[in-house]
């Protein structure tokens, strides 16, 4: 059993699971999924610096804190008690690429070791994909209202038009950045 | 409407209540609907799916950088597969809900509020779309990248924590 679950499991149990938080968080207790606002109520709750936005009693959201600490704590038990022993199977096209740019370790399945590491976090591609990149999460999902738990698995499934919308430009600004920004930025 | 439960303190203050859910929804985020008054411990089973949702996230590489690129090269199903069967779970559930009327466990009506739409969506969606490929992370797999040992994310956190401070110190500046 252990053996099944440790290796990827595949998108067809994923996806539907995931899917089944939204009912999950309705029903436990009228929460609507969504993510990126935990990131909102850490400012309300450490530096709301009088600033409108961050003045509200985020203590009425603190169940968001505690499901994100679960995540936390979930991708550690993962790690800890399914640990994939293979390697992570990339496609071959992707691979030539990277290989190009000098991203050759797969050892870890979830990052590029290459770059995003703390011996690289001061130079300019470890600078642009761990400070830029998290930069732009942040702000991007506010100004959007929303990240792909809260408009794309959450909004479109309340059939909400403003998430559509939301999903399309997440895709088209996705496209456009792993396309032509990030290719020009690792060929330094 | 079951109100038998719930709605003891609420109607005392509840101008303050509705300013404050006000404050929190605004720009269509996701916000607590519920009115009950609950012990911390209640909070536990939230702890408990996002233990889960953790745990798919890493098993099924939904996280990994390699597969979100793989995603916006077309190289690879597995991401569109699993959002859209995820979206089409998701909606099946909302629209049960919906059609049979189903409470929450505490027997309260189950009530989603509508997203409403500005130009910030574009903008901010096209400047998360960036976001997300460059890290290969949206905000919930930052947590879960954080659970799995690879430290240097807190640093991808944190700066995401200060874009959302800015966002909100220039929120009145900028086009919505």
């Amino acid at each position: 059993m252990i053996e099944i679950l440790s290796k990827p499991w595949p998108w067809y149990i994923a996806g539907p699971l995931i899917g089944l938080t939204v009912p999950a968080l309705l029903l436990l207790g009228n929460k609507t999924f969504g993510i990126s606002s935990s990131m909102r109520h850490v400012c309300a709750a450490c530096l709301p610096a009088n600033i409108p936005y961050f003045k509200y009693d985020w203590k009425k959201e603190i169940w968001n804190l505690v499901f994100v600490a679960g995540i936390l704590i979930g991708g550690y038990l993962a790690v800890i008690c399914l640990q994939n022993p293979n390697e992570i199977i990339v496609n071959e096209t992707l691979k030539t690429e990277l290989a190009g740019y000098g991203i050759t370790d797969f050892s870890n399945a979830l990052i590029p070791s290459d770059i995003v590491s703390w011996e690289n976090l001061l130079s300019f591609k470890g600078l642009f994909m761990i400070v830029f990149g998290g930069f732009l999460i942040g702000f991007g999902t506010r100004y959007a209202g929303g990240c792909t738990s809260g408009h794309s698995i959450m909004g479109l499934s309340a059939l909400s038009l403003t998430s559509l919308i939301a999903t399309i430009c997440f895709m088209a600004g996705g496209f456009l950045a792993a396309n032509v920004i990030l290719p020009f930025i690792l060929s330094f | 409407m079951n109100n038998d439960i719930n709605n003891i303190e609420v109607d005392e203050f509840q101008p303050e209540y509705d300013n404050d859910l006000k404050m929190r929804e605004l720009d269509s985020m996701c916000v607590n609907e519920s009115k009950l008054e609950h012990k911390w411990y209640y909070n536990v089973k939230y702890l408990l799916v996002g233990i889960i949702f953790g745990i798919v996230f890493v098993k099924a590489e939904i996280i990994s950088w390699f597969r979100i690129q793989e995603m916006f090269r077309l190289q690879s199903f597995h991401m569109y597969g699993i959002i859209g069967s995820a979206v089409i779970v998701g909606a099946l559930s909302v629209w049960l809900i919906r059609l049979f009327n189903i409470k929450t466990i505490y027997g309260e009506e189950i009530i989603i509020h509508p997203k409403p739409y500005n130009k910030g969506v574009v903008i901010g969606g096209l400047l998360f779309g960036i976001g997300w490929a460059i890290t290969g992370a949206c905000p919930g797999p930052l947590y879960a990248q954080i659970g799995t040992g690879a430290s240097v994310i807190i640093v991808t956190l944190f700066s995401a924590v200060l874009g959302t401070w800015i966002y909100g110190l220039l929120r009145e500046k900028l086009p919505h």
